[in-house]
């Protein structure tokens, strides 16, 4: 039995070992030397591990008497989770070479962070959960302090500790409720608990904490605050791997938790979801009309983000399901674009994160400008970018599901939405040409991501280059 | 031939895309390949679309030209062209090398401009054929962002501000459409527009929040719908967006935006409103004509206060929408027929006088009316040709402009008196500011110092004019040319409109009885 549930396992249990095993390599050898080498290894490392994981696994099975599930879903996520990791990995490299900040631990805690994110989604027990969940956190929040001397980063990854703290304290109390009500923390025991349909008062409760404590994951509202300070202080390397892995794994999770445990209430949950959906819409679009700094700016968006791909969750059916999977891989891979677009903004190899430094980018490098015109009005969802459609697919969900309200509501924060990535385009294309902008060139590396992330955006349409289908079947094995 | 659609669409995105990869420099050489390669591709995209037009079967009154592939989603990459559409797509081909060549002295940042004009173009087009819902949708929406580029980038001092009310406007009245195509999707099952519109939507009647809602499901589709149309139109009271847009945009933004992108509204009234949600339509009818009524007559009369002369010709093409939305909505055969005629002669005539207007601009560098008079003393071919459009705009008989207007006021006349009768007035108040503008800018003795050595126009100047006198004059004494070819689709439209309406009824009688 444990061999066989061992080798199901074997993609985390090989990542984890990797990166044991490079951290004591790297303390007994040359430490932060070893670094830009670590980064390559442990990006090639995820790359290959989401090659194996999509190329073999197949069917559902369960690990451990049921506390992991390995299904279609699972590995959609994983996949995405460590090509997204990856990618920020080696994006990272040259900016935090050049400003003094790789340290050995990085790639590796951003490995470990990757195992948790991998445990989440195939969690299928709510200790596996929690394991998962706090295994991702723990690492995020080092990485988030990684640039020590600085007040703001240190402020970043404490404020991060404390209300993920909270969150956790919500959640193991809401996993406690459900336990004692369910009398299991098996996600296939609880949904028989509620096979009649009826859900007690102390499952419902349990649920709601629960809820909670994964809003908080995925940052939507009310439970956002860290979000902006966090996004702003940490580096921006580690902002792009905030603003990716982590939201697809908590999303997943979410998925998990509301369809495997609770798939026969999903009248109970759907308004909540739907609630915290519209507030994310709303608050997102807002709030991001008043700020100047590019990177509190996509924390909002991300925020805004989350909300479109909760609406998918709220329709509670196999396309919501779909919906959020093809969304969260859509905005996985905008965000990759745009933040490899961030890292490059320099000023005299001083990063800048003001948006008004962008003034009449497109003279100086039209084709960057160019790229991040794309993915913005892909942001935004203007059709014919990719972006679009991931809304468009949502929308059907919530639809589909009864939520014609949160549809409207929702097509009406995009317009809100709109003008904050307009505002940059301004900048970039019809500023003033009289000051002094940001330097050209820059790494090609970056400049490969941006450009790749954008002529996917634009060629993505002709068939989104099959990740349709791998997310309909991702859907079907989750809900029954 | 199976895809001449797909071909003449995708000609200018393909020379954008030719120009944006290999075109290199900025140096006076590169420019001029950039205009070459613009006008070449609309060029060749006009000589490709006259094969659409010598295929064209009027006397069928299906969809011609059609193609069809998979896409995602279940949805549908089809194209297709029928006798209501055929006629938009021409305009569309016919007026893109007038606006590249009436382009020819743009001086900042020319391969992008005429990139976004490029694809703006294949936008456009593709807006015309599209038969599937979501692909009218991607190209009606993705059209806002060249266009946002144009005005935000080479128009003028407040571009900025225009630049977003444009955007954000359309916006918001285009995604309601979306959350109302998504609808549609969710009860017929499918996006396919030809599937559509024989789909029969709920009209029964239900409450929503307290309100009861007369022809249910169809008033509400068709109030999304209106939302964004007549957002795009503009009718009166959303049109607020025109005259700054108008205003700031470079005149080859203002050529395109007058001749071509207002008609997308009507092109969606007459596509999506009247054919698919005639319940809703027929609910909503009187209010309709009551708000082009008021737009014809409102925008009439602060057209004749007007101090810039794109702000003027802006009122006026709302004016001249209103018209449009009239015809449409008297839903018979002249008032379809009409609004079409009217649409596209609209094209000719207000694309020229924004022309008319930028060979002045070009010269003077303003727009204020004030700073001109007197013109004719300088300038004979131009005073000619600005007046053969004043008049045309105006509604004379034997231009194009007076087929529309009569055959629209007629229709509308045996639906609703007194809607003909205010919307009449309109026809005096245009020839009022139209008559007035002309006197002020070109009459008179030239006395301003600073006209003393204005030119008159280019031979270039006078080439692009020349296809819009002809076309006007030609649609003005013979106006079968567009009628014929409209004709049999609108016989149908209408007769399934009716035919809808009566069911209707029919439905409504037996669940009362």
């Amino acid at each position: 039995m444990i061999p066989a549930d061992l080798t199901l396992v074997l993609p985390e249990i090989l990542l984890s070992v990797y990166a044991m095993v490079m951290l004591l390599v790297a303390v007994y050898t040359s430490k932060d030397g070893l670094a830009s080498t670590l980064v390559w290894m442990t990006a090639g490392v995820m790359i290959a591990l989401a090659a194996w994981i999509g190329t073999t696994g197949e069917g559902t099975q369960t690990a451990f008497n049921g506390m992991l599930i390995l299904d279609g879903f699972s590995r959609f996520a994983k996949i995405t989770i460590l090509l997204s990791a990856g990618a920020v990995l080696i994006m990272s490299e040259g900016y935090m070479k050049s400003r003094n900040l790789l340290r050995f631990e990085y790639p590796l805690l951003v490995a470990l962070s990757a195992v948790g994110m991998m445990v989440m989604v195939s969690a299928g027990d709510l200790m596996a959960l929690y394991m998962g969940l706090e295994l991702q956190s723990l690492a995020l929040y080092v990485v988030a302090s990684l640039r020590r001397e600085s007040v703001k980063s240190t402020e970043a990854g404490l404020k991060y500790f404390v209300l993920g703290a909270l969150s956790s304290g919500l959640l193991l109390y809401g996993a406690s409720l459900v336990y004692g009500y369910a009398g299991t923390t098996l996600f296939s025991g609880i949904i028989q608990t509620t096979q009649s349909g009826d859900v007690s008062v102390g499952l419902l409760l349990g649920l709601v904490f629960l809820i909670a404590g994964l809003a908080f994951k995925v940052s939507a509202v009310p439970f956002h605050m860290w979000t902006p300070d966090v996004y702003e202080g940490s580096p921006t390397p580690v902002t792009a791997f905030f603003a990716t892995a982590p939201k697809v794994a908590a999303m997943g999770l979410f998925a998990r938790v509301l369809h495997d445990a609770f798939g026969n209430a999903v009248s109970d949950w759907s308004q909540i979801i739907a609630l915290l959906s519209l507030l994310s819409m709303f608050l997102g679009a807002v709030a991001a009309i008043g700020q100047t700094n590019i990177k509190r700016l996509m924390a909002f968006s991300s925020i805004a983000h989350m909300g479109y791909a909760l609406m998918g969750l709220a329709a509670g059916t196999v396309l919501g399901v779909q919906a959020m999977l093809v969304y969260m891989a859509i905005y996985v891979t905008m965000n990759v674009g745009t933040f490899a677009f961030i890292l490059m903004m320099e000023k005299d190899s001083q990063p800048v994160t003001d948006i008004a430094a962008l003034n009449m980018y497109s003279k100086r490098e039209p084709g960057k400008a160019l790229a991040m015109l794309v993915l913005l009005f892909s942001l935004a969802g203007v059709p014919p970018m990719l972006g679009f459609f991931g809304k468009f697919y949502v929308l059907r969900a919530a639809y589909e599901g009864g939520l014609a309200w949160l549809a409207v509501a929702g097509v009406v924060a995009s317009v809100i939405g709109a003008f904050y990535y307009l505002r940059i385009v301004f900048y970039m294309y019809f500023g003033d040409e009289s000051e002094e902008g940001l330097d050209t060139g820059g790494s090609t590396v970056l400049w490969g991501f941006l450009m790749a992330s954008a002529v996917i955006m634009v060629l993505g349409i002709v068939n989104m280059f099959g990740v349709e289908t791998a997310a309909a079947a991702a859907a079907a094995t989750l809900v029954n | 031939m199976d895809n001449l659609l797909s071909i003449v669409t995708f000609i200018p995105a393909i020379a954008a895309l030719i120009l944006a990869v290999f075109l290199r420099g900025d140096d006076a050489a590169a420019n001029r390949n950039a205009k070459w390669v613009a006008m070449f591709a609309t060029v060749a995209t006009f000589l490709v679309s006259l094969f659409i037009l010598a295929g064209f079967d009027a006397q069928n009154t299906g969809f011609q030209f059609v193609e069809e592939r998979e896409w995602l989603l279940g949805l549908q990459y089809k194209m297709g062209v029928d006798g209501i559409s055929v006629l938009f797509v021409m305009l569309t081909t016919f007026m893109m090398p007038l606006v590249i060549a009436a382009s020819w002295n743009v001086e900042t940042r020319i391969k992008e401009y005429m990139i976004a004009f490029l694809l703006l173009e294949t936008l456009m087009l593709g807006v015309f054929m599209a038969l599937d819902l979501v692909l009218f949708y991607l190209f009606f929406e993705a059209g806002l962002i060249p266009m946002f580029l144009i005005i935000g980038i080479w128009g003028g001092a407040n571009r900025i501000y225009a630049s977003f009310k444009f955007f954000l406007y359309t916006f918001l009245g285009s995604v309601l459409m979306l959350v109302a195509m998504v609808g549609m999707f969710a009860d017929a099952g499918t996006t396919d527009i030809e599937v559509l519109l024989k789909h029969e939507f709920a009209f029964e009647n239900f409450s929503l929040l307290g309100i009861q809602i007369v022809g249910g499901l169809q008033t509400l589709l068709f109030l999304a719908f209106f939302a964004s149309f007549a957002v795009k139109m503009p009718m009166w009271p959303v049109h607020t967006w025109l005259p700054d847009a108008h205003v700031q945009a470079p005149t080859a933004g203002s050529v395109v935006l007058a001749a071509i992108l207002l008609k997308m509204g009507g092109y969606g009234f007459l596509r999506f409103s009247i054919p698919m949600f005639p319940v809703g339509a027929e609910v909503l009818t009187p209010l309709v004509l009551w708000m082009s009524a008021i737009a014809i007559v409102y925008t009439s009369l602060v057209a004749l206060v007007q101090e810039d002369m794109k702000k003027l010709i802006a009122y006026s093409s709302v004016a001249h929408m209103g018209f449009v939305t009239m015809g449409i909505f008297a839903a018979n055969q002249q008032g379809l027929d009409g609004a079409i005629f009217q649409m596209i002669s609209h094209g000719f005539i207000s694309g020229a006088l924004f022309l008319c207007v930028g060979v002045i601009y070009d010269r003077m560098h303003t727009r204020e009316i004030d700073a001109y008079g007197g013109l004719v003393n300088k300038m004979p071919a131009y005073a000619l040709i600005f007046m053969l459009f004043t008049m045309a705009n105006v509604g004379l008989p034997g231009t194009s402009g007076f087929v529309g207007e009569f055959l629209t006021l007629m229709a509308v006349f045996q639906v609703n008196t007194w809607v003909a009768a205010v919307a009449t007035t309109g026809v005096i108040f245009s020839a009022a500011y139209a008559l007035w503008l002309y006197r002020r800018v070109v009459m008179g003795d030239l006395i301003k110092e600073s006209l003393r050595s204005i030119t008159d126009m280019t031979p270039r100047e006078r080439w692009i004019f020349a296809p819009l006198v002809v076309m006007t004059l030609l649609l003005g004494v013979y106006p079968a040319l567009v009628l014929d070819i409209t004709g049999p689709a609108v016989a149908n439209l209408v007769s399934n409109y009716d035919t809808a309406l009566a069911a209707a009824e029919a439905a409504s009688q037996l669940a009362s009885n």
